[in-house]
């Protein structure tokens, strides 16, 4: 682990896709630092040899059966939940040049 | 007592006895909503018309002679993160306001399958992250005990509906400690069942590997009988499992009388727990002896990396989560995106609260190159050694007792700034999600200035009839749960 944790947020933020003001980076940078201090706390003990645990129970991989054909939504009742939809289809900006 | 205070087990028996109807409870609860909402404010939004429906068809049923059992008829409030088929769901963000269900949750399908009355939105910290309901983009929850304290959280709004008489029960989500601890703050029954034995579809993922659907109740034999609906493996969610061991909770509360071995583990006395808190509980467990129980000590020693290794993988899980709220399907979207990465990361700043970002930027924090195997692996890791104390503790006992939080109701606000204090606030709930066991909240008296406590009692994996009795026992041996706050 990092000697003194910290968070570049500008670069965090990039990755997660999320647009935030100087205001809220520069709070929000000092209380990670501190929530990362905390979580220093795990290198006190020894976890050599440990199987990390993803999950509660001891599940492999699920395999699906195969889909079953059923009933499913009429198009118009998912893109009507869309910020903007056209024809059954959600409008979004140009997203290429 | 008025109807809104009464139990399922008594409203249902009056309903067969034809001493009540759906309809005269579920106006009975929508009236005193409409009386203590606007101070205790549990609710995002309610349908009254929707529910008065609902229990008209079931009055219809129960005239027909085709009643569908005890929770027929009984009007049941829904946290805002459960979707409920033509009613809003909005994870009390900004982020998803105007976003309304299509489907239903495989649970609320369960318990409309038991003839239960779906009634209302209960509010909640965004995104389940919270520990007092401070965290609403909307508004914030008061604790009908004291209206100036917190409810808890995330839960808080179906925790102070129960305390308020706002509904017969309510259901909550539990990640670290979401329905037990606000179920103790305000003074109801909250219980996590074990992971996967009641299916997370429809309900809106936050950190899918401990996130589970309960039930808030007034009693230990109500919450049993929700589980009993509630329970089973879903083809819809691959992480449900199909129950194991004794599932008539309700029927089993009446043979399962003890002595049991309870442990105790010396560690949830320590630093940081309020000494009113402690003493109660410490008579609790005095009587649980008294009864004949065997009390034995037992030692949790990785409890405390608990809430860190929680912060770690929870964030790490709601960061991937949370991804698919982008502004393009569904939910908010930012009239200033210009472009493919704009709609994206000027919809999520608009949409999202300071706790999610916080949480997202952690989570991305922990999982990005060259800090995954420092942090979330390692977590990954403690997660297992935190799992196996409570094996080798139940191979001494049947079950654990604990105080589900260190400390009652807080003041709103006291602990806003400091995201550390209040993620301590579920230092003695979070092990248990880290494990996958149930655990369950019940009261076990009030502090001298007339604050709920809550004791915890955690069962073993699928040992939730043991549980249940456990908790039962203490109940039925006092009187909190037939108390109520002065509104």
């Amino acid at each position: 682990m990092p000697e003194t944790p910290h968070i570049d947020i500008d670069y965090v933020a990039n990755l997660a896709r999320l647009d935030m003001s100087p205001a809220e980076k520069a709070k929000l940078g000092s209380q990670l630092d501190d929530i990362l201090g905390y979580f220093d706390k795990l290198n006190s003990v020894d976890v050599a040899g440990v199987e990390p645990m993803a999950h509660a129970h001891r599940v492999a991989n699920i395999w699906r059966e195969g889909d079953q054909p059923g009933e499913t939504y009429a198009p118009e009742v998912l893109t009507r939940m869309a910020p903007e939809s056209r024809d059954n289809q959600v409008v979004v900006p140009k997203v290429v040049e | 007592m008025s109807l809104h205070f009464k139990t399922i087990t008594e409203l249902a028996a009056m309903l067969v006895a034809g001493e009540t109807t759906s309809v005269a409870i579920t106006q009975a609860v929508i009236d005193r909503t409409a009386a203590v909402d606007g101070r205790v404010k549990a609710f995002l939004s309610s349908d009254p018309a929707d529910a008065l429906a609902q229990a008209e068809a079931s009055d219809q049923r129960r005239a027909a002679g085709q009643s569908l059992g005890p929770l027929d008829g009984i009007p049941i409030g829904i946290k805002d993160t459960l979707a409920v088929k033509d009613q809003p769901l909005g994870c009390a963000s900004k982020i998803l306001e105007g976003y309304v269900s299509p489907f239903d949750a495989t649970c609320i399908t369960k318990l409309r399958q038991a003839g239960a009355v779906i009634w209302g939105r209960l509010n909640m910290d965004e995104f389940a992250m919270g520990s007092s309901t401070e965290n609403s983009a909307f508004h914030t929850t008061c604790n009908p005990w004291n209206l100036e304290t917190i409810p808890g959280g995330s839960s808080g709004g179906s925790a102070a509906a129960m305390a308020a008489g706002e509904a017969i029960a309510t259901l909550g989500t539990d990640t670290g400690g979401s329905i037990r601890q606000p179920a103790a703050l305000c003074g109801v029954v909250g219980m996590k069942p074990t992971y996967g034995l009641i299916s997370r579809y429809g309900l809106v993922a936050f950190a899918s590997s401990l996130d589970q659907v309960g039930p808030f109740a007034r009693t230990v034999e109500d919450a049993a009988l929700l589980m009993e609906a509630m329970l089973g493996k879903d083809p819809l969610d691959s992480t449900s499992i199909a129950p194991q061991g004794e599932t008539h909770y309700a029927e089993a509360l009446k043979t399962k009388k003890g002595p049991w071995k309870l442990g105790v583990p010396r560690e949830f006395f320590g630093e940081g727990i309020d000494p009113e808190v402690k003493a109660n509980i410490e008579k609790a467990i005095d009587w649980y002896q008294s009864q004949g129980c065997e009390i034995v000590n037992i030692s949790l020693p990785h409890s405390e990396l608990a809430v860190p290794v929680y912060y770690i993988v929870a964030t790490a899980e709601a960061s991937s989560n949370l991804a698919r709220f982008d502004g393009v399907r569904y939910g908010h979207r930012s009239d200033a995106a210009k472009d493919a990465l704009t709609l994206f990361t000027k919809s999520r700043g608009e949409g999202f609260g300071d706790e999610v970002k916080r949480r997202i930027i952690l989570g991305t924090y922990v999982l990005s190159s060259g800090y995954y195997d420092a942090y979330y692996l390692r977590a990954q890791k403690v997660r297992r050694l935190i799992l196996g104390d409570f094996e080798t503790a139940f191979e001494q006992c049947d079950a654990i007792l604990t105080p589900t939080s260190p400390t009652p109701a807080f003041k709103r606000g006291e602990r806003a700034n400091d995201p550390l204090a209040m993620y301590l606030s579920d230092v003695y709930t979070i092990s248990v999600n880290l494990a996958g066991l149930p655990a369950i909240s019940i009261p076990s008296g009030f502090t001298q200035s007339g604050l709920p406590i809550g004791l915890q009692v955690i069962g073993k994996a699928f040992g939730e009839a043991e549980m249940f009795a456990v908790a039962n026992a203490f109940e039925k041996a006092h009187n909190y749960a037939q108390q109520t706050p002065t509104l």
